[in-house]
């Protein structure tokens, strides 16, 4: 049987808590501000490791984003992937949904076969998980979102994957080639494999695409491909709090607390 | 640019929601939207229709009529009556078709997000996903969604003018549901649509569902973050005392000291309580965003520099560890009283 191939879906973000907002631009001040994989793609990632342990496969890792995100997501391929695909061009800069998940689509179509397609539930700067099932539209594939276990049966070509629910979870059957959207912290990250290390950050090659290397409609990628437009930033409100300090040891502390929950809650 | 499936000219001043069904009930955050969707659809005399799909549920019609749909738009089909995304999206689409709505309203629920991105794609439309507030500009038919800023403290106003139909996301919690018109009528459509087994394309073999729990509606928030060191079992005594829900900030929930379930914040729950207690908390503004709108805030924190108190009512600069046995103490005195 052939190896399962696997394509993971991966991006690199700024570090939230390192992120300021300029009060007078509005604007995102990255300068110091250091950079990390998406975590949630390390959770996908790591989902794809996984099912490699226990059977063949081929994992490769898709991006989309400038070129300092190879050195950082070079990570990847020392942890266990196998190659490492970057769609790097102006071109595909200022993209909401509908172009980034087109962008990718078209290199998953460059990729050529797969099996699976792993991403993580949302990234840290958008947040907002409409990724995987964009791009299983893209493909004309079907998704299974927020999972925390994969397993996958070759020769009947399914996989089964539990699925967070509010309050509990499903097992859903689903046939391959498939899209799935890994569950933040559903999974440890493995750290990188010594041996892979000298290869991984010098040797191994990265393939770098712009949009003439892949098939593309200029009109449906980066800034221009994107019906979302920004049509305005402002400051939030905050709103104003009493801010009133209650002092004292903490049983009379404790006293003020529940005084004004009576008066709350009553 | 890319062409939506239909133009902003050939829309309808028409606001849709999709009606989730949860446990067979309406899920909360469908109400809300119903209800901002009337309130928005009103001023501009839109009308506000309500996408019902499911297996024999033509039932939930009236009670979204009564939430401010004017219209319900119903397709009844037996391969509905499980959500798989590919069936949904496949039948919600021939609706639209007909319907052309200028606005689509989803919960951002797990499966209302898993539809609504497949559907974008497919109507070749923008996204607003995770919507902090949603203004109708009437003049123009432009929907604008707000949406908080990477990291807080910005909000974006977004549109997509030149495509249809405007999509948002909202998470439950954020709007209010109205309280229901008993007697409102409303007209009910019912579409015939083309489905067939081969369109549905994931089987779900099992499910479980224990006693979820709905932060939302919490009318006491107890809320714990780094300072509390994993402690969360004082905390579910003290909620226990108020009839309070325990929350937590993003850290102690990725150590694993409570269930994912109970994150509050930007990507966590927005919760509206009464009041929120927050123990151990700096107050990092994508906490901040999940219980700004709580009418009293008060906040526990032994750096007297701590952002959250910026946002509290009442601010307390104590170690939340000798608070809380001190505070469970008095109420727990109270409640003796007053069953004595």
């Amino acid at each position: 049987m052939p190896d399962l191939e696997i394509v993971v879906c991966m991006k690199v973000v700024p570090k939230s808590e390192e992120v300021r907002v300029d009060t007078e631009t509005l604007l995102l001040e990255r300068t110091g501000v250091r950079s990390e994989i998406n975590p949630p793609d390390m959770n996908a990632l790591e989902m794809a490791l996984t099912l490699k342990d226990d059977q063949p496969a081929r994992i490769s890792i898709l991006s989309m984003g400038p070129p300092f995100f190879e050195p950082v997501l070079r990570v990847g391929l020392a942890m266990g992937a196998e190659r490492f695909f970057l769609m790097s061009d102006r071109e595909f800069a200022g993209a909401d949904t509908l172009a980034t998940t087109y962008t990718l689509a078209q290199g998953i179509g460059k990729i050529g076969k797969f099996d699976l397609i792993l991403c993580g539930e949302e990234s840290a700067d958008g947040a907002t998980g409409q990724v995987p099932p964009g791009l299983a539209e893209w493909l004309d594939l079907p998704q299974v979102t927020l999972a925390t276990e994969l397993s996958v049966d070759q020769k009947k070509r399914i996989a089964r994957v539990r699925r967070e629910i509010k309050g509990g979870y499903e097992i859903h059957e689903v046939k391959l080639p498939t899209v799935i959207s890994v569950k933040t912290a559903s999974n440890e990250p493995r750290f990188i494999d010594f041996h892979r290390k000298l290869w991984a950050f010098e040797e191994a090659e990265v393939v770098i695409w712009s949009h003439a290397d892949v098939d593309v409609e200029h009109g449906y990628i980066g800034l221009t491909g994107s019906p979302t437009v920004v049509a305005g930033l402002r400051e939030a409100e905050v709103r104003e709090r009493r801010k009133e300090f209650l002092r004292g040891s903490p049983e009379e502390v404790a006293k003020e607390i529940a005084k004004r929950l009576r008066g709350i809650l009553n | 640019m890319v062409a939506s499936l239909y133009a902003p000219s050939e829309a309808k001043k028409a606001l849709w929601v999709f009606l989730e069904i949860e446990g067979g009930d309406f899920a909360g955050v469908s109400i809300e939207l119903l209800s901002k969707g009337r309130d928005l659809a009103g001023k501009a005399g839109w009308t506000v229709c309500g996408l019902l799909l499911g297996n024999d549920v033509s039932d939930l019609a009236n009670q979204a009529y009564s939430y401010g749909a004017d219209e319900v738009w119903l397709i009844d089909h037996p391969l509905l009556g499980e959500f798989d995304v590919c069936g949904y999206s496949h039948v919600t689409m021939q609706a639209i078709k007909v319907g052309k709505p200028s606005v689509f309203l989803l919960g951002a629920t797990p499966n209302g997000r898993d539809l609504a991105g497949r559907l974008a794609v497919r109507l070749r439309t923008g996204l607003n996903a995770d919507c902090t507030d949603l203004i109708l500009d009437e003049d123009r038919g432009v929907l604008i969604s707000e949406v908080t800023g990477f990291g807080g403290g910005v909000i974006a106003l977004l549109e997509s003018a030149e495509h249809c139909p405007q999509m948002s996301t909202v998470r439950p919690g954020v709007f209010v549901a109205n309280e229901p018109e008993d007697n409102r009528q409303g007209e009910l459509v019912n579409m015939k649509v083309k489905l067939k087994k081969a369109d549905i394309r994931s089987t779900v073999v099992e499910r479980h569902v224990g006693e979820g729990v709905d932060l939302t509606q919490a009318p006491v928030l107890i809320c714990g973050g780094r300072g509390i060191d994993g402690d969360f079992e004082i905390l579910r005594e003290l909620a226990a005392l108020v009839d309070g829900e325990v929350g937590a900030t993003r850290p102690p929930v990725d150590e694993g000291h409570i269930e994912r379930e109970r994150q509050v914040g930007q990507t966590g729950v927005v919760c509206r309580p009464k009041v929120a207690l927050n123990f151990g908390i700096s107050g990092a503004f994508h906490f901040i965003v999940g219980i700004q709108d709580a009418e009293t805030i008060i906040a526990i924190n032994t750096d007297p520099e701590a952002p959250i108190f910026e946002h509290a009512d009442y601010c307390i600069v104590e170690n939340a560890h000798k608070i809380l046995p001190e505070l469970i103490k008095v109420l727990r005195r109270e409640r003796e009283s007053i069953h004595a």
